[in-house]
């Protein structure tokens, strides 16, 4: 008997430790955090947005809504437009009725605004996405072309990928119960269309290009404007390039 | 609802994300982790006097840890998915691995320590009782019912080490439950080193609290005489680990005004508004500052028994609710200034609902009644007397 218990224990402790050795042969998997994901020498696709060129019509919200079949509550935003007021006294004030898809007008008076902008607000496609990073089942991940998407069959709905979105993006759907976020149009970039809130803004504010090619329009940009992007201290490797953005903007 | 938004929010903030039952999880892993640690002292470090309170801890361990992770379960949008989380796990997220974390506790540590303790008493049992109660203890057994002199002191040894091991472990468990929220980088309330550490601590002194009360209520129930050596042993653990608790989440504040980085405006705005009554009434003053002075004065001044006893009940449950207050303004308090630091939502806590408080109530009280079943299978009080 007490053989038999000590061979047992000796042979399941060779196991285990077999298993902890084994383990460690992929060390770093386990405790990295966020790192670039793999280009396979693809599209890597990110945005620019340019405040100038702005009006606030809100198109782009609506019609993002309806491409994407978007809950049309106001609690439900794959992209939306903030409106910037900074009084004379130098307070702030931020605001977007119902993510300013009905157009955004302006409350304060003429004589009592120091100056007053639109930013539209979309996912930043990080390339070090904070939220891909958390989903626990993977189901939200990284596309090699640079995309942030969900897979709605597979997201359990732990709402963690929510939390850990710096800037707002993402929600969870009412009805699916699973992550949702703006996906860049990825169904019509495949086809080589715009995504819709491009395709609609009257101002060609918002664009969006392959950052691999040195010719496209979203490469020119960059070179000919002095581009920021969010919350660059938290190193998210946001894709989305503002022109013109004013230090007001959180 | 768009009432309730005080300021700018960005618009997906306005619905809270983790309600309630997110507040009750690491109350509930807290209260695991604590009641675990607690049975160590007297197993490992020696502290003979906790004695009738060992077995007593580990089952109250048993009960909070199996009952855990429903809430959890029952929170999630799709949560006949939650399997997904074990089999498919993304390795880089800190929430799939806490999955691995809790069943190497559930199932290791915890499970086999009890297990190593009991398997002579399951032996005899097995023997003595009758009918249903006579299968159940076979089952327990596992076949292994050799209680000879030598088999014990496998058991006993095993047990050791495997209480030696459970105490990082009890410590990674509520660790890593700190550290879901303090690696969000996107939330300046929950994003600090010290948040693993916090949570730590604040679950050691709840889980000592619920062992105490339960260990009084106990006592009064089989009308049985408290060892007051050991009340006392705990208690004064108790106030040890609150001065620790008390020191840390101080630390966390003091640094976080000193330093006044780019969240502080919204942050303070919140602890003065929103969050006044939950962090400074209910999770400082009354889970924090009143025990302090009250288990003090039991240190310094030579108080009767009677009134120890009702001291430690009443310090006991101000605890308990001190620390899930501590639960409450972490999770709702996060949520409830925007990302954008220019405004603020609100918190709607519902009646009724899965997310409501009469689940709550039940989820609080479900792990009472595996108690209750678990300490009629295994009663620790009948244990010592066959020895």
């Amino acid at each position: 008997m007490k053989s038999s218990r000590r061979s047992f224990i000796k042979r399941s402790a060779a196991a285990t430790g077999a298993i902890a050795i084994s383990g460690l042969i992929q060390p770093f998997n386990v405790l990295l955090f966020a790192s670039d994901p793999p280009n396979d020498g693809g599209p890597w696709w990110g945005v620019g947005i340019d405040i100038s060129k702005c009006i606030g019509c809100g198109l782009c919200a609506r019609a993002c809504k309806v491409e994407n079949h978007v809950p049309e509550e106001p609690f439900y935003f794959r992209t939306w437009v903030e409106q910037y007021t900074v009084l004379n006294d130098g307070t702030i004030k931020v605001e977007s009725p119902n993510g300013g898809i009905d157009g955004l007008n302006q409350s304060v008076a003429d004589e009592d605004v120091f100056k007053t902008f639109f930013v539209p607000k979309m996912c930043n496609h990080c390339a070090k996405s904070p939220c891909t990073q958390v989903c626990p089942v993977g189901a939200t991940f990284e596309s090699p072309d640079g995309v942030a998407l969900i897979d709605e069959k597979y997201c359990i709905g732990c709402s963690y990928c929510v939390q850990a979105c710096p800037y707002g993006c993402r929600y969870i759907h009412p009805e699916k119960k699973t992550a949702d976020k703006c996906t860049l149009c990825y169904h019509r970039i495949k086809d080589g269309l715009d995504p819709a809130c491009m395709e609609i803004c009257p101002t060609s504010a918002r664009i969006y290009g392959d950052l691999n090619d040195k010719e496209s329009d979203l490469v020119r940009y960059l070179k000919e404007n002095n581009t920021q992007v969010l919350k660059p201290h938290l190193n998210t490797g946001a894709k989305l390039f503002y022109n013109e953005l004013s230090a007001e903007v959180s | 609802m768009l009432s309730q938004v005080d300021g700018f929010i960005y618009p997906n903030e306005i619905e809270l994300q983790w309600g309630i039952l997110v507040v009750l999880y690491p109350y509930l892993t807290g209260l695991v982790a604590g009641a675990f640690i607690l049975a160590s002292l007297e197993r490992v470090f020696k502290v003979k006097v906790l004695g009738p309170t060992y077995q007593l801890a580990l089952i109250t361990a048993l009960a909070y840890l199996i009952c855990a992770p429903l809430p959890l379960i029952a929170h999630l949008g799709q949560p006949a998915r939650a399997y997904e989380i074990m089999i498919t796990p993304n390795g880089k997220s800190a929430m799939a691995i806490f999955g691995f974390v809790y069943l190497w506790y559930l199932m290791v540590v915890l499970l086999l320590e009890i297990w190593f303790d009991y398997r002579r008493d399951f032996v005899i049992w097995s023997r003595k009782e009758k009918g249903i109660k006579r299968l159940i203890y076979k089952i327990l057994t596992l076949g292994v019912t050799d209680i000879s002199p030598k088999a014990l002191k496998w058991d006993d040894r095993l047990g050791y080490i495997i209480t030696v091991v459970g105490i990082p472990s009890a410590f990674l468990l509520h660790g890593y439950v700190g550290f879901i929220f303090g690696s969000i980088k996107a939330n300046p309330w929950w994003s600090t080193v010290l948040m693993p550490v916090i949570f730590l601590f604040s679950a050691m002194v709840s889980g000592i609290a619920l062992v105490m009360v339960i260990y009084m209520v106990v006592s009064y129930i089989r009308k049985v005489k408290i060892d007051m050596p050991c009340l006392d042993m705990v208690g004064k653990f108790l106030f040890y680990v609150l001065i620790l608790d008390f020191s840390l989440e101080s630390l966390d504040q003091v640094h976080r005004i000193y330093e006044a980085e780019e969240s502080f405006d919204i942050l303070h705005m919140l602890v003065n508004g929103k969050l006044f009554f939950t962090l400074f009434i209910m999770q400082i003053g009354v889970g924090m500052v009143i025990p302090l002075l009250s288990l003090g004065a039991l240190q310094v001044f030579k108080i009767k028994e009677e009134v120890r006893k009702i001291i430690y009940l009443a310090t006991g449950f101000m605890v308990l609710t001190g620390i899930f207050f501590m639960r409450w303004n972490v999770v709702i308090g996060g949520q409830l200034f925007s990302k954008s630091f220019h405004g603020f939502t609100d918190f709607k806590l519902s009646l009724i609902g899965s997310e409501g408080l009469f689940m709550t109530i039940v989820w609080i009280l479900l792990p009472i009644i595996v108690l209750a079943f678990l300490l009629w299978l295994m009663p620790p009080w009948k244990k010592q007397e066959a020895a």
